[in-house]
């Protein structure tokens, strides 16, 4: 049965990743995302699962890590300096394949920034801030009850790829109170990453068994001796330096995402087939971009909007076949300008693309989507 | 290799990278002959280590070995412990990587008192990145990023492990195998957090940057330089520069974490 429940978005978080099978939960306190802490620490004992506060970032990440590789779903969450700190070792998780979900509540930077007040500066951040090529998810919830939703899909595409997954929040869903329609759990779709056969006589932890690039996951005293290497590594685990072996492992990787877009890329179209006008935005900012819509359709004008709910992989697609249709793309964002670059390079030439952005620690209102939407109609 | 020692090591991965003379490997064995000593199920032992010569270890022994990145090892090895607290988890890395890096860590695993073994490959430099001076290089020795020496103070790490709640500290050297054979066993045998300090040698970069001979040179300075415990009280400060104090440190019984944490998950469902 569903139950009805009131709450903040950083509850409707923790709630979701139990939901969705989360048993360990290691961090390290920050504001705007602290609660996730708190309620992961009085909820997981209930359901016989773990939480550990570490003595940083890094350790948290680490030890996030290390629970993964027993077989448990683990996730950790932070802000901005906390993210950047867990940088190392999300580059870690990434060429290893170890399944786990990073929660960032964005809030204003750079550096210590403004602690308590909302910001959207990582959408780069969280595709590019641990070094070298390597394959990540992001995913990016509008409300409450897509935070809940969210959290289990990150969960369920990090152990399907076996590739981290970032839940990109921000200041004004973590602390935003909805009512929340959760579901029934046996209505909850679940997915488990694959494990080897039992039968299996020479495990290869990275090997393409299946020839689908996801190789089967064996965990930590399971009875199969395996090793795990931050250092390039062939299909037996082990590190080599051959060109053909980084390569190979690379492009596997890489291909995890790009052969599986249609599955991870998610977006939600709002008035866009007649629109001339689509608003690209994503987060707390597509709710002032909904409510700005529904003002302008009254006048008449004709906008629409393409609110992202998967960030990376970045949905290209949509964003070149809208821009070919619609004369103007505007991008709002609680930045100084990121998203919409990838925007950009998507997009048709043709197409008049117009940010709007805001980084003072305030959401942009619905007027100043309106605003901008006749600014840009206007001078055209 | 002695026979029975054979099925802990990964042949196909022989020979090692280590350079010849280097102590890394003496610890090594070491550490298999305490794990066969106390016969262990080799399925049941997990290995990680951190960044560096000594870190490469687990990359050779045929357990759940796990290479992490640089002075994290006993943030990872505290995820497998608490995740998984039936496996015997064990910890090497270097001390640039246990004490430079990673000292945030160490001293918060030691506080914690999680059941893991850590072992200490002390070669007073950064040997991997090719001689750099570690916290633990004597104020005075040189060292590539010390070329006039080194001004810093190094840790006692032994006084470092025990003053952050380490329950069982050692010390001992690569010349005094049995002893070290005799200290891990015991290390691995606590419940707690356990570590062993290991005096080693790089005669690669150590050696070479502070003129102290052959790798056979400088295992002779480790043979006269140990002191026991005992011994070592009767000398005074001055006496003792130089000295390497070997023996155990601290052995005692607290309460360990991953149990704790098991009333914890009792509390919370509702027990007493
Ligand atoms: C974050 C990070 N910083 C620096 C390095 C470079 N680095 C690799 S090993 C090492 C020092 C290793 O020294 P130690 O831990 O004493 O081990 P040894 O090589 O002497 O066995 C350093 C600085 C790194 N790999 N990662
Ligand atoms: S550089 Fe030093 S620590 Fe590294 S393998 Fe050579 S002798 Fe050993």
């Amino acid at each position: 049965m569903s139950k009805a429940k009131l709450m903040q978005g950083n509850e409707a978080c923790v709630e979701g990743a139990i939901a969705a099978g989360m048993r360990f939960f290691a961090g390290y306190p920050i504001t705007p995302s602290t609660e996730i802490a708190e309620l992961s620490a009085e909820n997981l004992p209930k359901v016989g699962g773990k939480f550990i506060q570490m003595e940083d970032e890094i350790a948290s990440m680490g030890a996030v890590i290390g629970a993964s590789l027993t077989g448990l779903k683990a996730m950790t969450a932070t802000s901005g300096p906390g993210f950047s700190l867990k940088q190392e070792n999300i580059g870690f998780a990434s060429l290893n394949e170890v399944p786990c979900v990073v929660v960032n509540v964005q809030r204003g930077g750079p550096s210590t920034g403004l602690p308590t007040l909302p910001a959207q500066g990582e959408v780069m951040q969280a595709r590019w801030g641990t070094h070298g090529d390597h394959p990540i998810i992001v995913i990016s919830p509008s409300s409450v009850k897509e935070t809940y939703e969210f959290a289990i899909r990150a969960f369920n595409l990090s152990e399907k790829y076996r590739v981290p997954c970032i839940l990109l929040m921000d200041e004004v869903i973590a602390h935003m109170r909805e009512r929340v329609e959760l579901p029934d759990p046996s209505e909850i779709e679940i997915v488990n990453r694959k494990k080897p056969d039992a039968s299996i006589e020479k495990y290869n932890p990275c090997e393409d068994y299946d020839g689908d690039g996801i190789p089967p996951m064996a965990s930590f005293g399971d009875g199969i001796p395996f090793h795990v290497t931050g250092l390039i590594h062939d299909k037996t685990g082990f590190p080599s330096t051959k060109p053909e072996v980084t390569q190979n492992l690379i492009d596997r990787l890489m291909g995890k995402i790009e052969n599986n877009l249609e599955d991870i890329i998610d977006y939600e179209e709002v008035l866009t087939e007649d629109a001339e006008t689509v608003i690209v935005t994503f987060g707390s900012v597509a709710r002032s971009a909904l409510r700005a819509i529904n003002l302008l359709r009254e006048e008449g004008i004709k906008v629409g909007m393409i609110r992202l709910k998967t960030i990376w992989p970045f949905p290209e697609k949509v964003i070149q076949e809208t821009s070919q249709r619609a004369k103007n793309i505007i991008v709002p964002e609680m930045n100084y300008g990121q998203l919409i670059d990838v925007v950009k390079a998507a997009a048709d030439s043709k197409c008049n693309i117009v940010g709007l952005n805001k980084y003072v620690g305030e959401l942009i209102t619905p007027e100043e989507v309106m605003a901008k939407v006749k600014e840009v109609i206007n001078r055209a | 290799m002695r026979k029975e020692l054979e099925k802990y090591f990964r042949a196909n991965r022989l020979p090692h990278i280590w350079c010849p003379g280097c102590g890394h490997g003496i610890i090594t064995g070491a550490l298999m002959r305490a794990i066969d000593n106390l016969k262990l199920d080799k399925k049941n032992i997990c290995i990680v280590s951190g960044i560096g010569c000594s870190s490469r270890a687990p990359g050779y022994l045929d357990f759940y070995t796990l290479h992490t990145t640089h002075g994290r090892g006993l943030a990872f090895a505290t995820g497998i412990k608490f995740a998984k607290p039936d496996l015997k988890v064990i910890v090497v890395t270097g001390d640039g990587d246990c004490t430079a890096i990673g000292g945030n860590h160490f001293i918060h695993a030691c506080r914690r008192n999680i059941d893991i073994t850590t072992i200490v490959f002390n070669n007073n430099i950064y040997g991997m990145t090719s001689g750099q001076y570690s916290p633990m290089t004597p104020k005075g020795a040189y060292a590539t990023t010390a070329p006039y020496g080194n001004i810093d103070r190094n840790f006692d790490l032994c006084k470092l492990a025990d003053a952050a709640g380490a329950t069982y500290v050692a010390r001992s050297t690569v010349y005094h195998v049995p002893q070290l054979i005799k200290l891990m066993e015991k290390a691995i045998d606590h419940k707690g957090f356990s570590m062993v300090e290991v005096a080693d040698i790089c005669p690669t970069y150590f050696g070479r940057k502070n003129k102290l001979g052959s790798p056979v040179k400088m295992m002779e300075v480790l043979r006269d330089s140990a002191i026991s415990i005992k011994a070592a009280e009767k000398l005074s400060k001055e006496e003792l520069v130089g000295k390497i104090i070997t023996g155990e440190f601290h052995n005692e019984i607290a309460p360990e974490y991953t149990e704790e944490y098991e009333k914890t998950i009792e509390k919370a469902q509702g027990g007493c």
